[in-house]
């Protein structure tokens, strides 16, 4: 009854996933399709967590859903594009576009069709999954993810760093006309330049 | 008879899942020429046909790798997108527009 039910949910998820997917890439509106593709990423989590793997599943929640999509969110909204003339072509390239991923999914099943009819030998196990009653996925991939894969990790993080200064520069603007304090100049500044001492006559003026 | 990961599920459900992602990715790339946004939505989409693909592997093979890259993957992935939008920003601050046509200045 439980495997019936986990079987259902596959071509549950499954299906949703496949039809966000055409949303995405055929939607008229970006908007539309970010949204479309967050529920994309919902779906695949969800497939993640059915085979098992939770952590991977909520990573893939906060890292696509929570920064990538609501970045791409962001600059479709803050951008004032003219999405009218962007969809120009798009007739003419469907027959483009269908012909080659049908040629691709053909190409990749008939692969997938002779290597699972003769599954090759498999490699030794690199990194075994623990029992999931005593070890969590969690604490799993944490165990190996600080310990044999440490550099890697530390990589990664030189990468977002990387991508976060290549960001910032490249968006940031200099802009002119804008009155912004400049400490060193005003502690170079002495009394002489600052105060003049004007000897005014009586009934005169300057 | 293929040992099923869970249910009647087996690897080749989540293998023909994740070929069908992919198409649709690169299917999207074709039909969008002109918009950069959905051009990088594509991408993603196929980006995540690869880690479906890694992790269904890697329960299926009982090794925890598949899950490790999967997880580099992701941060490529989160790189590559702030990187594309931040060009993107860029871009059409100084033109008015993303048409991908136009992006054609480098060629003198």
């Amino acid at each position: 009854m439980q495997s019936e039910i986990t079987t259902w949910l596959f071509y549950l998820f499954s299906t949703v996933l496949m039809g966000a997917a055409l949303s995405v890439i055929t939607s008229k509106n970006p908007v539309h399709s970010v949204f479309f593709l967050i529920l994309a990423f919902f779906n695949a989590a969800a497939l993640f967590v059915l085979l098992g793997a939770e952590y991977i599943a909520m990573t893939l929640i906060i890292v696509y859903v929570g920064a990538v999509a609501v970045l791409f969110l962001f600059v479709v909204m803050m951008l004032n594009i003219n999405f009218e003339k962007l969809r120009a072509g798009f007739i003419s390239y469907l027959p483009t576009g269908i012909a080659v991923a049908l040629a691709l999914f053909v190409e990749i099943g008939a692969l997938l069709y002779n290597s699972l009819l003769t599954p090759a030998p498999v490699a030794a196990v690199a990194q075994a999954i623990p029992d999931v009653t005593t070890t969590s996925n969690a604490r799993a991939i944490g165990l190996v993810l600080y310990t044999d894969y440490l550099i890697l990790f530390q990589l990664a993080g030189v990468i977002l760093l990387v991508a976060m200064i290549g960001a910032i520069v490249l968006t940031h603007r200099h802009r002119t006309g804008v009155k912004r304090q400049n400490i060193g100049k005003q502690l170079a500044r002495k009394r002489s330049e600052a105060v003049q001492l004007v000897n005014v006559k009586p009934g005169e003026g300057i | 008879m293929e040992h099923a990961l869970f249910g009647s599920i087996t690897i080749g459900h989540y293998v023909i899942l994740s070929t069908l992602l992919f198409v649709t990715g690169v299917a999207g790339i074709f039909l969008n020429r002109k918009n950069i946004i959905t051009l990088l939505m594509s991408v993603e989409l196929m980006l995540l046909a690869v880690n479906i693909n890694f992790v269904a592997f890697s329960v299926k093979l009982g090794d925890l790798t598949g899950q490790i890259f999967t997880m580099f993957i992701l941060t490529v992935a989160a790189a590559e997108a702030a990187i594309g939008l931040a060009i993107l920003v860029v871009y059409f601050r100084n033109r008015g527009t993303i048409d991908v046509d136009d992006i054609s200045k480098l060629k003198g």
